[in-house]
């Protein structure tokens, strides 16, 4: 190697930078030379990575969505609530008759898991109410939620103006009430709701404070009562107002339900205590309940499956991740097969003007890693776009994470690495006389 | 600083042979050839269709490796350099002509003239510089930026003339440099090639063509793979 030293003066070895950076410059004009073809060939890694971020930020605000749904829940809470219980249904569906149904958590359940059960700390009894609230003309179709003064705190809900009802008003059955920020323009467009009367049924509540408006999709939705519009009431109160029976009326019929409670919250001391809670609740409505006539729904529980679900979810959009990079890398390494077997000749120029192996496989990598990079780069972009425009005018809640753009476009890069390898070797590899002789 | 013929050869071969496998068969395209070239001769090599000259070319350009024998180029014994070695000594001491040109399509008149200077890493600026003047030198100072598809027959070869020389070579080859040309832009290519060796260059030409062949000042003449006459004129 000695006598060959003085000839191999290495030559770009001086200037790696500069030299990457004229390869670079050469790679986009012969791509730039076919740009149509450039472009179909970049398409693969375009919509792989589009689809992961846009899919992954969709993914991600739903999940964040849901958890946040869980989480007004409570996660300390435990939410019991009547249910109509499958035969009953049954019946009275068929029957053209008047039935009386009788079913649901009972003030006795609350008493029992109030007594019975450690770890508890407090409860949240609900009755609702469909009625028509009126302010003079204005009419709200409206679900009247009768509860106790602590409503607000255990649920994670805020009286806006005014005030909630308190113990003595509870206890003293006083016609007041609170109405939900959504009613208010409605019920009264032009002057302020507080201290005024609506009239709900036969009788008039008094104004005593706004609750915030729920989110976009929040609690109510969640708990599978999609109210709008919510009013505030004693559960004393409505004791005294309504009784215990409800009446529905049908095509026909009339058809009246006995329900003493809709919805209990059951706040426990700490987390680690929710589960055996709800496993001594679930027992305990068990022994005193005949029919399935009750749900018992644990945010805790859920939020752990909403976690394992984002995981899998997770899993699958890797999947599909791999198999469209693989897919566009196939593309660029075709592509690249093709360009070398097109430009053999060129090849052979090359080499006859001293170009050297590694000169030729950095010329050939370079391209495939600029196709691929740009495809990464359009992906990233229109990536970003899609979840912008999906929470714009779908109204989803999307979240691009900062990682995720970073870990496409890098993957991207690697793909034209890795695909580019085989044909740029291929390119080297060529005899320099053969090539040249090459049409 | 040695040009006189009694000096060190540029160019010496020494029993130099070469064969081609097909399948079984060994096909022998030359056999011991042996043959000096000095500093400044204008050499043209000529025989018959199929008697090696091109493998003959291909050789003296390092493109290929004899199979046996030795190559001593500049005092240097290149014919068992390994494939970089003989890229870089391509790059830098050798300058090509092709009977088809062989210009590069994508890139323009003067990125062609600095394709051997890109691989010695020559800072652009100056290989951008040392090929506008070549450029200059064969007549095509103003037409820098166009592409070859642009040019005539004998401007691209005017251009392939510059690239040769654009690295300041020990010796240039042509294989054919007026087989594609019309007599006129062929008899300009030439007169070219005796400027060339007015100013010095070592020139080797292969044709078969006599009235090209007698622009040089010493002709080979191969016959199946052999020297078969060696005379200067
Ligand atoms: N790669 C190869 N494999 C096998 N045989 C080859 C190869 N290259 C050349 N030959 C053979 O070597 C012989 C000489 O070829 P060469 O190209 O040197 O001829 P030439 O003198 O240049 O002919 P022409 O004047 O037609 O260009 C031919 O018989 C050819 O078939
Ligand atoms: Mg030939």
């Amino acid at each position: 190697m000695s006598a060959t030293s003085s000839i191999a003066a290495g030559p770009a070895s001086a200037l790696p930078f500069t030299h990457l950076s004229r390869a670079v410059r050469l790679g986009f004009k012969n791509l730039s030379s076919h740009r149509l073809r450039s472009l179909l060939t970049v398409l693969g890694i375009v919509f792989g990575v589009c689809s992961v971020i846009a899919m992954l930020a969709i993914g991600e605000g739903a999940s964040f969505e849901a958890q946040e749904q869980i989480k007004n829940l409570g996660s300390q809470n435990i939410i019991l609530r009547s249910v109509k219980p499958p035969e009953e249904q049954k019946v009275s569906d068929k029957g053209s008759q008047s039935y009386v149904l009788e079913y649901g958590l009972t003030y006795p359940d609350l008493q029992r898991i109030q007594s019975t059960i450690p770890g508890v700390t407090v409860l949240v009894p609900e009755r609702t109410l469909s009625e028509y609230v009126w302010n003079i003309s204005r009419r709200v179709d409206c679900e009247i939620q009768a509860t106790v003064p602590w409503y607000p705190a255990m649920r994670n809900q805020h009286v806006v103006r005014g005030r909630f009802f308190s113990d003595e008003e509870m206890a003293g059955s006083a016609n007041v009430c609170v109405l939900g920020a959504e009613m208010v323009p409605v019920l009264f467009p032009l002057e302020s709701p507080l201290g005024r009367d609506v009239r709900g049924g036969g009788d008039y509540y008094r104004v005593i404070g706004i609750m915030a408006p729920q989110g976009r999709r929040t609690a109510a939705e969640a708990s599978g009562k999609g109210a709008a519009y919510r009013m505030f009431i004693p559960l004393e109160t409505a004791k005294t107002r309504y009784g215990e029976i409800l009446m529905k009326r049908r095509s026909g019929s009339f058809e009246a339900e006995r329900i003493q409670l809709h919805e209990v919250t059951v706040k426990v001391a700490g987390p680690e205590q929710v589960l055996p809670v709800a496993d001594a609740i679930k027992e305990l409505m068990r022994h005193n309940h005949l029919k399935l006539d009750y749900e018992i729904i644990v945010p805790l529980e859920m939020l752990r499956q909403a976690e394992r679900t984002k995981q899998i979810f997770n899993v699958v959009l890797g999947s599909i991740a791999a198999i469209s990079l693989l897919v566009g890398g196939i593309g660029i390494m075709n592509i690249m097969l093709a360009s070398v077997t097109e430009r053999t000749r060129e090849i052979g120029i090359r080499r006859a003007l001293g170009a050297r192996r590694r000169d030729i496989v950095t010329q050939f990598l370079v391209e495939s890693v600029i196709l691929s990079a740009a495809g990464g780069l359009l992906g990233v972009a229109l990536g970003v776009t899609i979840p912008w425009l999906v929470t714009r005018f779908a109204e989803m809640r999307t979240i691009v994470t900062f990682w995720s753009p970073m870990v496409a476009f890098s993957i991207s890069a690697l793909v034209g690495i890795i695909f580019g390898i085989y044909p740029a070797f291929r390119a080297a590899r060529m005899d320099p006389v053969e090539a040249l002789r090459h049409e | 600083m040695l040009t006189t013929p009694v000096s060190t050869p540029i160019v010496q071969f020494e029993a130099v042979s070469k064969t081609y496998q097909i399948g079984l068969v060994t096909v022998p395209v030359l056999r011991e050839v042996s043959f000096a070239i000095h500093a400044g001769e204008y050499v043209s090599i000529m025989g018959p269709s199929g008697c090696g000259k091109s493998t003959l070319l291909n050789l003296l350009g390092c493109l290929d490796r004899p199979s046996t024998g030795r190559y001593c180029l500049g005092g240097e014994d290149v014919s068992q350099l390994d494939d970089d070695a003989l890229s870089t000594t391509r790059g830098t001491r050798l300058g090509f002509v092709f009977q088809s040109y062989n210009l590069i399509q994508q890139l323009t008149v003067v990125e062609n003239i600095e394709v051997p200077l890109y691989y010695q890493g020559l800072p652009e600026h100056e290989s951008r510089a040392r090929s506008c003047r070549l450029a200059e030198r064969v007549g095509l100072g103003h037409r820098l930026e166009h592409k070859p598809f642009e040019l005539s027959g004998g401007q691209q070869q005017r251009v392939a003339i510059a690239r040769a020389l654009v690295n300041d070579p020990l010796i240039i080859l042509a294989d054919e440099p007026t087989g594609n040309l019309d007599s006129t832009s062929g008899a300009e290519i030439l007169g070219l090639f005796d400027e060339l060796h007015q100013q010095g260059k070592t020139l080797i030409l292969v044709t078969h063509d006599p009235t090209v062949s007698r622009h040089a000042r010493r002709t080979i003449r191969l016959h199946d793979g052999q020297v078969e006459s060696d005379v200067r004129h």
